[in-house]
């Protein structure tokens, strides 16, 4: 636990905690809103809107990039609610008719323009690359304290953990909005809170995490974020507070873990090189909602059979 | 245009062929047995089912080489995949029906988990000396160039069978997509009927990891079915042309990839598939937005004209533009919204035809009947002859217009 970790470790392991955290916020309302396939659509057509971005700026910077993505989201949004209200489609065959369309679409359009000398593939864009994000000038822990040094941190850092405290801000400021207009939509606009516009600000500010996140560490970690640690969450508590903070120590464990996993596991196997941490992030947070869904004490539905539930 | 035609024509060389004939039996077979699922509302398991089938490619490779084999073989490979794409499904029914965790949540969580493991086990595949030039990356996007003789006919009989099944299935399936507790009542074992259901799911899955891949397979399970459904009501047409259009896409994709460079096949495959349904959605007679918007402004007429006439009828000046200019079409009033000689006529009929209503809804009992009454249909539709005879003797003689 010296310098090696620091220069190696520190940066990827926080990048994934923020880039967790930051999902599985929004996370929560899209599961009890029984949105949680969202994410799914979003995280695929971030592909697209980083593509048309590139095209557009001619650049890999990350903020052109990050509003291509966003863009995107929003358009795929908007198309889905198109499509299921002109073609009174149900939800989710418009989610999957529109993001599957844009998907291809993004494939295609990188396929067809000169995108080969950048860094710019379908590959990384599902896998990321959480491991290259390595903290170059980091010496030992004292670096932490070097202006110098601090100035060489990943880019990606700074950028996850302002999105991550962007999310957590308006998690905080909306908390009753969101909460009231989650459980009881009609009762919140009664109570004159927007709630169509409560619901379009979640999906926003999931696009801008899963944005954020896609450029950190891919979109299979985004998806699996904003869904398995609020699931794993709901099957320990009835109550939202105590599911939100559930979910985010169940985000931390997954991302530490994970990492750990992907870069020591298959060391201690005798293995030679590590395996894709974004992936074991994925594959850690699954493992932890298998074991809610077996031994959660709020896993059964209420008024469930007690032989049901077992 | 040329190398379009020729591959039109299956002249573009071998390879082109194989995969243009591969690719329309896929769509066919994937068209088909979305079909359920989509009427079964049930159409993003699919995705689910879709990222599943990642770990057991991985898997089934590191298994194969251990074991002494090349890898490659498409065959170990699809086994594995169904292996961990079943898994998946049922963990998706287990989670669904054990916890509180809704659908969604079930079907999220199994795609991210089971592709995060897919992309480690991948990461294995790489760093295994064998696995270097494996290329298990090309079952996420497919990959059609270098398609061989066996994987066609993979995909020929693999596609063939899951029609055929389909078809054999298909009565079960409906009746359980469109009411599963009338299903239950008959005797029917639906949660077998669904596994079943996503068990064709599976094979189509499957079977086109090797042409258009994981990502994209969902979009010819859905998009085919989704277009079918605006052009009939009824179910079993909607499996036939759902097929019709998975088969023309698929061949239709392939065709244009083989024309052209550049042009991946499996996202050709599913532009032309959202193609097909962006024309169904505008232009389908019936349930199309162009077919609404007619029928809306049809409607829209009809009520325009019929208040328009009731107006003239009181003599109250119209002062709607549109209610003017649409009388005035018809040469009921003159562009100044004064009644013509035809227009009073119209006007004195439709008064006439309103008051016997009136009478109607008064003295007849049948609500079914009486029920009709919409403001807009004609009496003589509903009422027979004798009986709007007795009505005008309630009402007493024929008033000129103003009488009213």
């Amino acid at each position: 636990m010296g310098a090696e970790f620091v220069q190696f470790s520190l940066t990827p392991i926080l990048i994934g905690v923020f880039a967790a955290i930051a999902c599985a916020l929004p996370g929560n309302f899209l599961i009890l809103r029984r949105q949680a396939l969202i994410g799914d659509a979003i995280s695929h057509v971030v592909l697209p809107g980083i593509v048309v971005a590139f095209l557009l700026t001619g650049m890999v910077a990350a903020i052109p990039m990050m509003i291509g993505a966003a863009g995107a989201a929003i358009l795929a949004v908007i198309l889905i609610e198109a499509v299921k209200r002109l073609g009174q489609i149900e939800p989710g065959a418009a989610m999957g008719v529109v993001f599957t369309t844009m998907f291809a679409a993004g494939v295609l359009i990188l396929e067809q323009s000169d995108t080969s000398q950048v860094h710019l593939d379908v590959e990384h864009a599902l896998m990321g690359n959480l491991e290259s994000l390595i903290w170059f000038r980091a010496d030992g822990w004292g670096s932490l304290l070097d202006p110098a040094a601090l100035a060489s941190l990943p880019d990606e850092l700074p950028r996850i953990a302002l999105v991550c405290a962007l999310v957590v801000v308006l998690t905080l400021v909306f908390w009753r909005w969101l909460k009231i207009a989650t459980f009881d939509e009609g009762f919140a606009q009664a109570l004159g809170i927007p709630a169509a516009a409560v619901g379009f600000g979640l999906m926003v500010t999931a696009a801008v995490a899963a944005v954020a996140a896609f450029d950190a560490v891919g979109s299979i970690i985004v998806i699996a974020m904003f869904i398995c640690p609020p699931a794993a969450a709901r099957l320990m508590t009835n109550r939202l507070a105590h599911q939100v903070w559930w979910s985010v120590a169940f985000a931390t464990m997954s991302a530490i873990l994970g990492y750990v996993f992907a870069g020591y596991g298959p060391l201690w196997f005798g293995a030679q090189n590590a395996v894709s941490a974004a992936g074991m992030i994925a594959t850690v947070s699954g493992v932890i909602l298998g074991l809610a869904c077996l031994f959660g004490p709020h896993r059964s539905r209420v008024g469930a059979g007690r032989d049901e539930a077992a | 245009m040329q190398t379009f035609l020729d591959a039109l024509f299956l002249q573009a060389g071998y390879n082109a062929a194989l995969v243009a004939i591969g690719a329309a039996l896929l769509g066919f077979a994937a068209g088909s047995a979305g079909t359920f699922l989509f009427l079964r509302k049930r159409a993003l398991v699919s995705d689910a089912v879709a990222h599943a089938t990642l770990p057991g490619v991985g898997l089934a490779f590191i298994v194969m080489v251990s074991l002494g084999g090349d890898g490659r073989s498409l065959l170990g490979l699809l086994a594995g995949s169904a292996l961990t794409a079943w898994i998946g499904l049922l963990l998706i029914e287990w989670i669904t029906r054990r916890t509180r965790l809704a659908e969604d949540a079930a079907i999220g969580a199994v795609l991210g988990v089971f592709f995060g493991l897919g992309v480690v086990l991948l990461t294995v595949v790489q760093s295994m000396s064998a696995g270097r030039q494996a290329g298990l990356e090309t079952f996420l996007l497919g990959s059609t160039a270098g398609m061989l003789y066996e994987d066609a006919v993979v995909i020929a009989v693999g596609g063939s069978l899951t029609v055929l099944a389909t078809s054999l299935l298909r009565r079960p399936m409906t009746l359980v997509a469109f009411d599963s507790e009338y299903a239950a009542a008959m005797g029917y074992d639906v949660r077998r009927i669904d596994l079943l259901m996503m068990g064709l799911v599976m094979a189509v899955t499957v079977i086109g990891l090797k042409l258009v891949g994981l990502i994209l397979i969902v979009a010819m399970l859905i998009i085919p079915a989704v277009t079918a459904r605006f052009w009939t009501d009824r179910s079993h047409r909607v499996i036939w042309i759902a097929g019709a259009a998975g088969g023309a896409s698929g061949y239709l994709g392939a065709v244009i990839s083989a024309s052209a460079p550049s042009m991946p096949t499996g996202p050709i495959i599913v532009l032309v598939a959202a193609a097909i349904f962006v024309v169904s959605l505008f232009f389908a007679p019936g349930r199309g937005v162009l077919a609404a918007v007619l029928r809306h402004r049809r409607f829209q007429a009809r009520v325009h004209r019929r208040q328009g006439l009731l107006a003239l009828a009181a003599q109250h000046p119209i002062r709607e533009a549109y209610t003017v200019r649409l009388l005035a079409r018809e040469g009921l009033v003159r562009p100044d919204g004064v009644p013509t000689d035809a227009g009073r006529a119209q006007a004195a009929k439709v008064a006439r035809d309103e008051r016997r209503w009136d009478v109607a809804r008064e003295v007849h009992q049948d609500a079914g009947l009486t029920g009709r009454y919409d403001g807009l249909t004609p009496i003589e539709e509903v009422f027979t002859r004798d009986e709007i005879d007795e009505f005008d003797r309630r009402l007493g003689p024929p008033m000129g217009l103003g009488d009213v």
